[in-house]
């Protein structure tokens, strides 16, 4: 089963390419403070010298996606990829204000970024749908691989047929543990990496230029 | 009159008359007066999809947070034509939703969902 679905995607992925001129956009999508940011800036940091937006411990700081374009990614391997890296807010069922409070902020600042953040998952649910072309799913290796949200999002992803590259996060915490998160999602890769202190992103960058070519 | 929890289950049968868009407001509409919903069968990815897009319009400050969902994993389609074509488009199982500030899951296993619920 697993030679029939990656021949499947080996085809639509050659046809997808063959059609298009234009970059692949690789969305960076995951639950809220993941680290999908601070990886999407390294990312654009290494490659372009650039960088895509703030990034903090208070959820949903990015509440607009953020597309930056062009950027070549080359593997030890030989083989690179140019493409758009789109982050993308944080992907939730509920949001509350009252959660922010907790974070110092006033109610009126509170109140905003709820609303804003409300927005701001809807839009990316919609670049899912219309405009992503393959998926980078970032996970907090230090949480519960199984929640809802995480299960949907994967399934949402795999029902649209784009390469996706499961990232545990944040192995540079001592409760991180990415076998969790391989048992949870064995169809897929999981690179284990530390976005924060740039541990074993070449193997991304790597795994990237495989993947979504 | 008993007070508590409305509970509205239903068939996959009602669910399968139904378009996209109408499972998704007969969901939404329903949790946002404080129900929980449970479904024989689950929501197509592509209707989870929009059922979260829909749930984020939906949200209010003091009024509606969004919602709890669960559901058990999905079962590979059975068959050699439905491995072949489906690849892991399957049956979509059980699923509980409920308000988010009611609704509480407690247990998810792979054959068990224990929640507990607050009336509002």
């Amino acid at each position: 089963m697993t030679f029939l679905v990656r021949t499947k995607q080996k085809i639509s992925q050659f046809l997808r390419a063959f059609f298009r001129k234009r970059s692949s956009r690789i969305g960076i999508y995951g639950p809220p403070n993941a680290g999908k940011t601070t990886l999407a800036n390294r990312i654009v940091r290494d490659w372009i010298g650039d960088a895509v937006g703030p990034v903090s411990e208070v959820p949903h700081e990015t509440r607009r996606v953020r597309r930056k374009e062009n950027i070549t990614i080359s593997g030890v391997n030989g083989h690179s990829i140019t493409i758009d890296i789109v982050d993308t807010p944080g992907v939730t069922t509920k949001i509350d204000y009252n959660e922010f409070m907790e974070y110092g902020l006033e109610k009126d600042e509170a109140v905003k970024r709820a609303r804003e953040a409300t927005e701001g998952v809807a839009e990316a649910m919609h670049w899912l749908r219309e405009d992503i072309d393959g998926v980078i799913y970032m996970l907090d290796a230090t949480q519960d691989p199984f929640m809802q949200v995480n299960i949907m999002m994967v399934g949402i992803i795999e029902s649209r047929q784009l390469p996706v590259i499961i990232v545990a996060n944040k192995i540079d915490l001592p409760d991180a543990s990415a076998n969790r998160i391989k048992s949870a999602f064995p169809q897929h890769p999981v690179i284990p990496i530390s976005g924060l202190e740039g541990d074993n992103v070449e193997t991304l960058y790597e795994k990237m230029t495989d993947y979504f070519r | 009159m008993i007070q508590g929890v409305q509970i509205d289950l239903i068939s996959a049968e009602r669910l399968d008359k139904l378009t996209a868009m109408e499972k998704i407001r007969l969901i939404l509409d329903d949790v946002m007066e404080g129900n929980i919903v449970v479904l024989e069968k689950g929501l197509a990815p592509d209707e989870q999809s929009r059922l979260i897009e829909v749930t984020m319009r939906e949200i209010k400050p003091d009024g509606f947070s969004g919602i709890e969902m669960e559901t058990y994993p999905v079962k590979d389609a059975p068959g050699f034509f439905g491995r072949l074509f489906g690849g892991r488009r399957a049956e979509t199982r059980l699923t509980v939703i409920g308000p988010a500030n009611q609704l509480k899951m407690i247990i998810k296993d792979k054959d068990l969902i224990r929640a507990w619920v607050s009336s509002r």
